[in-house]
């Protein structure tokens, strides 16, 4: 638990109990992969959100849906940092470990820290399971946990004699223990119940009303057990976090992406055609978008990633914001059919939320590798835009930016998220409706002097038509257009000033770019330059850094095609001593395409 | 647009020089579709014709409407999007066996399975043309091109009976040539509320000259063409010869007249038979054990994909008439920071 822990003896319940204060607690839940974790820890991470605490959450979940119990490749696990001041990641190594099987622990322990609180349910401790964890000896027994603060519990049992009569069946009250640990965690970090309430019972109630009852007393159960079991000898407080003033709310970066969706295509003032294909772990945006029929949102799933490319890219022909949204995989097989909406010359939004790769890689596990795929990854000279959201709530204001540009610079655009954002969450403070400027779409209706490659003399942007405008009715393709007419051409120079005008248009984009921001001074020592959600770790180490005397600054890039303009001060920029440019994969793709020299496209 | 002029199959001309070889089967399929057009009074500012890849899709090119000739395989993608986003417009796909069978398989049997509202126009010449002759998924077993220069090993597809098995609701067989046939299929295929599917007998003469030739020169069709008419007996050689169905439901040749089969034995057509096991047993049918059909095999009628979106949305907006982005974003737990 990191710095100033001050007794302070505060009596906040019944039983007086010393109150240890703390600015900020790493916490991770780790169990079988159908131990409920996940479910665990969005409910801790709402109820922090409601106690406001700032925080940053990490799921981390195997890709076997249901792993065969007990092993160490079934593990699934959800890390959450809550703190009284502004948080910028999960955190490097949990403070607390709740452990709900030995396979649990074993995986996890070595990230706990020194001294760190160790929660374990000791009934899942048996020999068939030791064994699975491939332990040699018990690790409750063997002394080889000494070091940590333990608190072995009786998870299991104590859920059992909790729901002795509730009539349910025992597999269904072995899988409410969930809700005991839940209940342990939030006695001992002082969290409202009432939120984790209200959720259990929205949840449940409807569907498994009897699920919803059994849940509410063993979350209750655990709490109490917290207070009187005394295995807890202090109970420890995260103060709120001083945030800008609001209402907020918390959120994943796929929600955030969904919903930004939808607030750009309302502020195009166009109806939205979203279509998919199942993917890890783009498929939520599917998910929640299929919810916003009433919002203006269409979604179709169909029968493979080119499908749901071409079915986007037909909406928009037809009028509407076309958009899809895959992993690097998926996105593969989109590229042709991007290739083509670069020729067309029409909107469309690609979301990319990247996993590890090559190939199916690591489908549950982040990585920000596909940069180059989406500067590069097209036949031809075919340049679209390409921007990135750095934390989950980002992710929103990216989504909308992505529907203005594709709408305004006639163009795909390509917003880039990772696995990292999609599942993890933060408090989002919602935006007032007077906050966001609406940017209606044009439609050509004119057929006098029409020309479909016409060009608007800022933007490079040719007209859009609605099929059905009377006197309008024209034709484009993936053949060389020529570059009015938009008749098919062959010739060489009119190729030429094809590619140029394509490359311009994508350049032309930072017009609406302001300078980059530098996190630091403009001349320094080391310049860290990065893009995505490396954001908030680069922030903390960067921040660290500056704390302890370091001359280093930090740049982030949202946009990465066309890259920001130069910035007012010319030496801003200007390569320092080192210029390090992390991001979450081997190689640092940035630092071999976009280097500060800037020459973008 | 009840005041607009009558169109005539000029208006449908667009000012592009035709590219096709000259003698390809094309050039007669578009004057039939131009001629459709006209007759049908088609508005061309609601139509949109979308095209894959290959000889055939250049077709948009040549017509006065919008059009998008688009990458290979893909036309029924974009033209699903446009179609259950704007549920008003005409949309038509033109696409080849090559395109359609072979690279974009897949969607052309989900664009069946879905029944969306498109009209789907398959030039089936067997052979890959514009790439210059290559053996296609309809070429026939044993052909020699120049990537099968020992001859094909591969099993070809019938595009009837494809299409058939991936629930096709409007089905139907016409020739390029025989250009009243084609028109009338058009116009079926037009008038059909569902994806209707034409598979349209196109001769390639550079790469494949003569593909049909046994079906359809003037001395063969009458006896290798079994026109299927709703409602009529599946007669042809001149009315000599008759298709019957045994016990086991597998149709045979018979000859009709006095001391034949007679007439009350031949089937008669029925292309609105619920299971599609009927028109696919039709499919089956095929040079030179037998007589090959060409007409309409199945026109059923199923709720269409575009309509059923778009009825749900209607659904949603009722339900939710307070649905704006305040509401959108204030979703789940919302707390306030002072």
């Amino acid at each position: 638990m990191a710095t100033s822990s001050t007794p302070t003896g505060q009596d906040m319940s019944a039983t007086p109990r010393p109150i240890i204060e703390v600015d900020s607690v790493v916490i991770r839940f780790a169990g079988d992969s159908g131990d409920g974790m996940q479910l665990t820890g969005s409910e801790f991470t709402k109820a922090s959100a409601v106690a406001g605490n700032d925080l940053s959450t990490l799921p981390d979940y195997p890709a076997e849906i249901r792993a065969p119990t007990g092993t160490l490749f079934g593990v699934s696990g959800f890390q959450l940092q809550f703190a009284s001041h502004q948080v910028f990641t999960p955190g490097d190594q949990p403070d607390v470990l709740v452990a709900m099987n030995p396979a649990a622990l074993k995986t996890n322990l070595p990230d706990l820290v020194t001294s760190g609180s160790l929660i374990v349910n000791t009934a899942a401790f048996t020999k068939p399971n030791l064994t699975k964890a491939k332990y040699e000896s018990n690790p409750l027994e063997d002394g080889s946990l000494e070091g940590y603060q333990v608190f072995p519990v009786d998870v299991t049992g104590l859920t059992k004699e909790c729901l002795k009569d509730s009539g349910l069946n025992a597999k269904s009250i072995d899988r409410c223990k969930n809700f005991f640990a839940l209940g342990m965690t939030f006695w001992m970090f002082n969290r409202p119940i009432e939120p984790a309430l209200k959720s259990i019972n929205d949840k449940f109630r409807k569907k498994k009303p009897e699920l919803a009852d059994a849940n509410i007393q063993v979350f209750k159960a655990g709490y109490h057990y917290g207070e009187t079991a005394e295995i807890f000898t202090q109970s420890v407080q995260v103060k709120r976090a001083e945030i800008a003033p609001g209402k907020y709310r918390n959120i994943m970066g796929n929600s955030a992406t969904a919903i930004g969706l939808v607030t750009g295509a309302t502020l195009a003032e166009l109806p939205l055609l979203y279509a998919g294909y199942p993917i890890t772990p783009a498929s939520t945006i599917l998910h929640e978008l299929s919810r916003y029929r009433a919002y203006g949102a269409t979604t179709i799933q169909v029968e493979d990633e080119i499908a749901a490319a071409g079915a986007a890219i037909g909406a928009s022909f037809g009028g509407s914001i076309g958009v899809t949204a895959s992993s690097g995989p998926g996105v593969a097989l989109k590229a042709e059919a991007m290739g083509l909406a670069v020729s067309l010359e029409l909107p469309l939004v690609v979301v990319n939320v990247q996993r590890g790769g090559p190939s199916t890689g690591l489908p549950t596990k982040t990585e920000q590798s596909d940069l180059l795929q989406m500067l590069y990854g097209r036949n031809g000279e075919s340049p679209v835009a390409v921007l990135s959201a750095r934390t989950p709530g980002d992710c929103f204001d990216c989504a909308i930016e992505a529907v203005r540009i594709a709408v305004k610079y006639m163009t795909p655009v390509v917003l880039m998220t990772d696995g990292y954002l999609a599942n993890g969450a933060e408090p989002w403070r919602i935006p007032k409706l007077s906050d966001i400027a609406p940017f209606p779409a044009k439609f050509r209706t004119d057929p006098e002097n029409f020309f479909p490659y016409e060009r608007d003399e800022k933007t490079l942007a040719r007209p859009w038509v609605k099929p059905g405008t009377p006197g309008l009715a024209h034709r484009v393709g993936g053949l060389e257009k020529d570059a009015l007419t938009g008749h098919v051409s062959y010739d060489p120079e009119n190729h030429q000033k094809m590619c140029e005008l394509r490359r311009d248009k994508i350049l032309r984009i930072q017009q609406e770019l302001g300078p980059i921001e530098v996190n630091g001074e403009h001349e320094g020592e080391v310049l860290v330059i990065g893009w995505g959600s490396t954001y908030g770790a680069i922030t903390k180490s960067v921040n660290e850094l500056r704390e302890g005397g370091a001359k280093v600054s930090h740049v982030h890039l949202r946009w990465l095609n066309p890259l920001h303009p130069h910035p007012p001060q010319p030496q801003a920029l200007r390569p320092t001593p080192w210029t390090a440019r992390p991001a979450r994969s081997r190689c640092g793709t940035v630092a071999r395409s976009r280097s500060p020299g800037w020459d973008a496209t | 647009m009840g005041s607009e002029i009558k169109l005539k199959k000029k208006d449908f001309q667009s000012d592009q020089d035709v590219r096709w070889c000259p003698g390809c089967g094309d050039y007669s399929i578009l004057a039939q579709v131009q001629k459709s057009f006209a007759e049908l009074g088609v508005n061309r500012d609601e139509t949109v014709i979308i095209s894959g890849i290959g000889c055939s899709s250049r077709f948009p090119y040549y017509m006065t409407t919008y059009g998008m000739h688009s990458i290979h395989g893909r036309a029924p993608t974009f033209a699903t999007g446009l179609k259950v986003s704007r549920p008003e417009l005409n949309v038509w796909v033109i696409t080849g066996d090559g395109d359609s069978l072979s690279i974009g398989g897949n969607h052309l049997i989900h664009a069946m399975r879905r029944n969306v509202n498109l009209k789907i126009l398959l030039f089936n010449n067997r052979i890959y043309g514009l790439t210059k002759g290559q053996y296609s998924p309809t070429s026939e077993t044993g052909k020699r091109t120049p990537s099968t220069p020992l001859g094909s090993v591969d099993n070809p597809f019938d595009p009837v009976s494809v299409v058939l098995g991936a629930g096709a609701t409007f089905v139907a067989r016409s020739i390029d040539t025989d250009t009243k046939h084609l028109q009338e299929m058009i116009k079926r295929a037009h008038a059909h509320k569902g994806t209707a599917i034409i598979e349209i007998y196109q001769n390639c003469n550079v790469f494949n000259d003569g593909a049909f030739v046994q079906i359809t020169n003037k001395d063969a069709k009458e006896e290798q063409q079994l026109r299927l008419v709703h409602g009529e007996p599946m007669l042809f050689a001149g009315g000599t010869k008759g298709i019957r169905f045994n016990q086991l439901g597998v149709p045979e040749v018979v000859e009709v007249g006095e001391g034949k089969t007679s007439l009350d034995a031949i089937c008669k057509h029925d292309e609105t038979m619920d299971t599609p096991a009927y028109a696919f047993t039709l499919a089956q049918l095929r040079y030179p054990d037998h007589p090959t059909p060409v007409g309409v095999f199945r026109a059923v009628s199923r709720p269409t994909y575009d309509d059923a979106v778009n009825e749900q949305t209607q659904r949603a907006v009722a339900a939710k008439p307070s649905a704006d982005l305040s509401s959108l974003w204030h979703q789940g737990e919302v707390w306030e920071a002072e």
